[in-house]
């Protein structure tokens, strides 16, 4: 009688949820908590990763609670996370040394140029897959380490433990200090700029270029595979798939072959392509990223457009400019106006990701006349997100052979209407939402369920994807002409107001 | 300055007996509880719900403090915020039942579909978000007419519109439909505003319990009704599930 379920932990930017699906990949149960953003200084973002396993903590039972679940009835754990942000911690006492540093903070900036000096920029693509930009764990990593003499020491010593939190939550979830595992996957590894994308292992030349010892890294596993029962918070259930977040969706999105891709819109916004088991090579600004690798079987590769800024700029809106009281009503607020009044806001936040990664950009508002309203700005607020979009969709046509024909998306602002709107307008393609936006969390509970032998095989999940809303381009080819250039030269302007004066000309 | 207004005075004296009360009050107790004579009270307590502050009961007739009083100082529900709180279980409940299903609002004298999730497996739909649908018509709005009084009002106040030969359009059939909806905790309606589709829909609740919205599912009458012609009982228990969910997001049912 009783039902059994896979369960999905989503250690998300400013929330983790814990999600329970069924044997049709649909929503049971949902346990969400946010944590703690800290901005100390310009540029910099910070977790607190102990209080993160706290709320993961509370959240697993929770979740099983919500469904009236035990966990006998949970046949296995997908772990999926934000990905590059770093922690190191105490292999004796489990305490994390300080802060865990957000994928978003640009604080390693100044030290990429160093990182250059040593292995050029040409080498560290081909060997990663990654450009030189503030983004990655590795130069965090170096950066924690450079520091603080001390913590360098501790961790020669072989007393530390790096990880992203995935590889944190993996070590609690499985005992901590009493023996926990201390692994992590080639999806996240490969965003560490330490990772050979060839070999998925630790490369010694890039490890000695970022000064990391090798004793306080993690084990590489394969996304998939039998990784290790849970001890705490609940104790028994086998974890059998750990996938960075983007990842987990381009896998929830049923993405399986090459030429499918997706795009979510979360914290930030990622368009994933996967490209089979070929290491594709951009030369337009994009990432090579590990998809996912099944254990005993070839790695499949993706080409990833990153953009750091999405829902954290409405967040920002909310948050620090008290211009709305929840994100949704940044677009009720945008619906007070017909366009965006020849506003422009370039929210680079993080610098500029793909396709320009531009470390040192900084966001400005473009465009100002006194007929500018909030609700203009709100429009360009979230016009932003789908011009970014637009340009890393851009830069993917001028990649892959076959240009998109249409855009599979999900992420929280996928509720957003006129966003996604606007992503068909600016992309001239059709935008499609599955009949479930929590893709990242049904990404990894799809390859944790494969993995466990809860569905028997990818087509069965293939055949539960559903559209659930679609929307067409409507824009005048003028208009859209005339935006992507008015937005092209504000980005230019972001980039010129980052750079130092007389470095710039 | 001339003295205190004597109307106003009883009619804060009413609005403040109601809202001593758990249950609603006759008339008549109203009257007797304030020393007023019964026309007056009744006087007061047309002008009360006039402007909302009171609400008046259409099957018993009896009296309580109007919702828009509670409610007055809180801004009301953003629509686009509904939307993200119900995205998932209204995906999940188009997931579970094969069908379209909708999230309503009660906007401006209409029901405003908050949010569209696609039927499975059937091809050209568009997305209705922002159009409206009937009130008196269709699940969705009778379920914000059973719970709403302000919406009850916008509908039983002038005459409606017959879209089908199905269509309740008799005043008293559909304050009795009403009582029954209330009394099931959803509603149905078959082939009420279009011939072969049938709707079932529940109320969505925030902390206090009031309705804000509703979501359901609709499709054709074969899909969604049984032989006997009646929507299935299995579909209104994942709607009504799905609605405590949503309900659930809105802090409804939690303990704080």
């Amino acid at each position: 009688m009783s039902e059994r379920y896979v369960a999905a932990l989503d250690q998300g930017t400013t929330s983790t949820r814990c999600l329970l699906f069924d044997q049709q990949g649909r929503l049971v149960s949902l346990a969400q908590r946010q944590h703690h953003q800290h901005f100390p200084q310009p540029g910099w973002v910070e977790h607190d990763a102990a209080e993160i396993w706290h709320v993961v903590r509370r959240l697993i039972p929770e979740a099983l609670d919500n469904a009236g679940a035990g966990p006998e009835q949970v046949v296995a754990l997908g772990v999926t996370n934000q990905r590059e942000t770093t922690v190191v911690w105490d292999r004796h006492t489990g305490q994390p040394v300080g802060p865990a540093i957000v994928w978003q903070d640009t604080r390693t900036a100044p030290l990429l140029q160093k990182l250059c000096d040593d292995l050029d920029e040409t080498v560290i693509f081909e060997r990663t897959g990654l450009p030189a930009a503030a983004y990655f764990s590795g130069p965090k990593l170096r950066w924690l380490l450079d520091s603080d003499p001390r913590l360098r020491e501790r961790a020669e010593r072989g007393d530390l433990l790096f990880g992203t939190m995935d590889t944190w939550l993996l070590w609690n979830l499985t005992g901590g200090v009493d023996g926990g595992l201390h692994v992590t996957d080639a999806t996240n590894a490969s965003r560490t700029m330490l990772m050979d994308l060839r070999t998925l292992a630790w490369d010694p030349q890039m490890l000695a270029c970022l000064q990391v010892p090798a004793s306080m890294l993690p084990q590489i596993r394969p996304s998939m595979g039998q990784l290790g029962r849970t001890r705490d918070p609940v104790p028994g259930i086998p974890i059998t798939a750990v996938i960075g977040d983007q990842q987990a969706s381009l896998f929830g999105q049923t993405a399986f072959e090459p030429g499918e891709a997706k795009c979510t819109f979360g914290t930030g916004s990622f368009l994933l392509l996967n490209t089979g088991t070929e290491i594709p090579r951009s030369r337009h600004g994009l990432i090579t990223t590990v998809a996912h690798k099944v254990d005993g079987e070839p790695p499949v590769y993706a080409l990833e457009g990153s953009v750091a800024v999405a829902g954290a700029l409405v967040e920002w809106c909310r948050e620090s400019l008290g211009l709305i009281r929840s994100p949704a009503e940044i677009e009720t607020l945008a619906m007070t106006v017909e366009d965006n009044g020849g506003c422009f806001v370039v929210p680079a936040f993080s610098g500029l990701y793909a396709p320009r990664w531009e470390s040192k950009a900084q966001g400005i508002v473009a465009g100002l006349t006194s007929y500018i309203t909030k609700g203009h700005i709100a429009r360009a607020v979230l016009e932003a997100t789908a011009l970014q979009i637009c340009e890393v969709a851009q830069a993917m046509n001028r990649d892959a052979e076959v240009p998109l024909s249409s855009l599979a998306v999900d992420g929280g602002m996928t509720a957003n209407n006129l966003l996604m709107q606007a992503v068909a307008d600016f992309l001239d393609v059709p935008v499609v939402r599955p009949m479930m936006a929590e893709t990242v969390a049904l990404g990894a509970a799809y390859a944790a369920g494969l993995t466990a032998g809860y569905w028997p095989d990818r087509q069965v999940l293939k055949r539960q994807w559903h559209k659930a809303g679609e929307w067409h381009p409507a824009m005048d080819p003028g208009v859209r002409r005339f935006t992507l250039e008015r937005w092209d030269r504000a980005v230019e302007l972001s980039i010129a107001w980052g750079r130092p004066r007389d470095a710039g000309g | 300055m001339p003295g205190p207004v004597q109307s106003v005075e009883r009619a804060a004296a009413i609005v403040r007996l109601l809202a001593s009360e758990s249950e609603p009050l006759a008339l008549g107790q109203i009257a007797s509880a304030l020393g007023l004579a019964k026309p007056t009270a009744h006087g007061l307590l047309r002008t009360l719900c006039d402007v909302d502050f009171v609400d008046q009961d259409q099957e018993s007739g009896r009296y309580r403090v109007g919702r828009d009083l509670l409610q007055l100082g809180s801004t009301p529900l953003d629509i686009n915020e509904l939307r993200s709180r119900a995205i998932n279980w209204t995906d999940a409940l188009a997931a579970r039942t094969g069908e379209s299903a909708r999230v309503a609002m009660f906007r401006g004298g209409e029901a405003v579909i908050a949010h569209h999730v696609f039927r499975v497996g059937s091809p050209h739909q568009s997305l209705e978000t922002g159009s409206t649908v009937p009130l008196h018509a269709t699940a969705l709005g009778k379920v914000l007419i059973s719970f709403d009084p302000g919406a009850a009002r916008s509908v039983l106040d002038r005459p409606m519109e017959s879209l089908t030969h199905r269509t309740v359009t008799d005043r008293a059939a559909l304050i009795r439909q009403l009582a029954d909806i209330r009394d099931a905790g959803y509603a149905t309606a078959v082939e009420e505003s279009e011939l072969g589709e049938a709707g079932i829909a529940a109320p969505i609740r925030d902390r206090g319990g009031y309705v804000v919205a509703a979501v359901g599912i609709g499709g054709s009458v074969d899909k969604v009704c049984d032989s006997r012609g009646h929507p299935k009982r299995a579909l209104a228990d994942e709607v009504v599930r799905a609605a405590r969910s949503i309900s659930r997001e809105f802090g409804h049912g939690r303990t704080p």
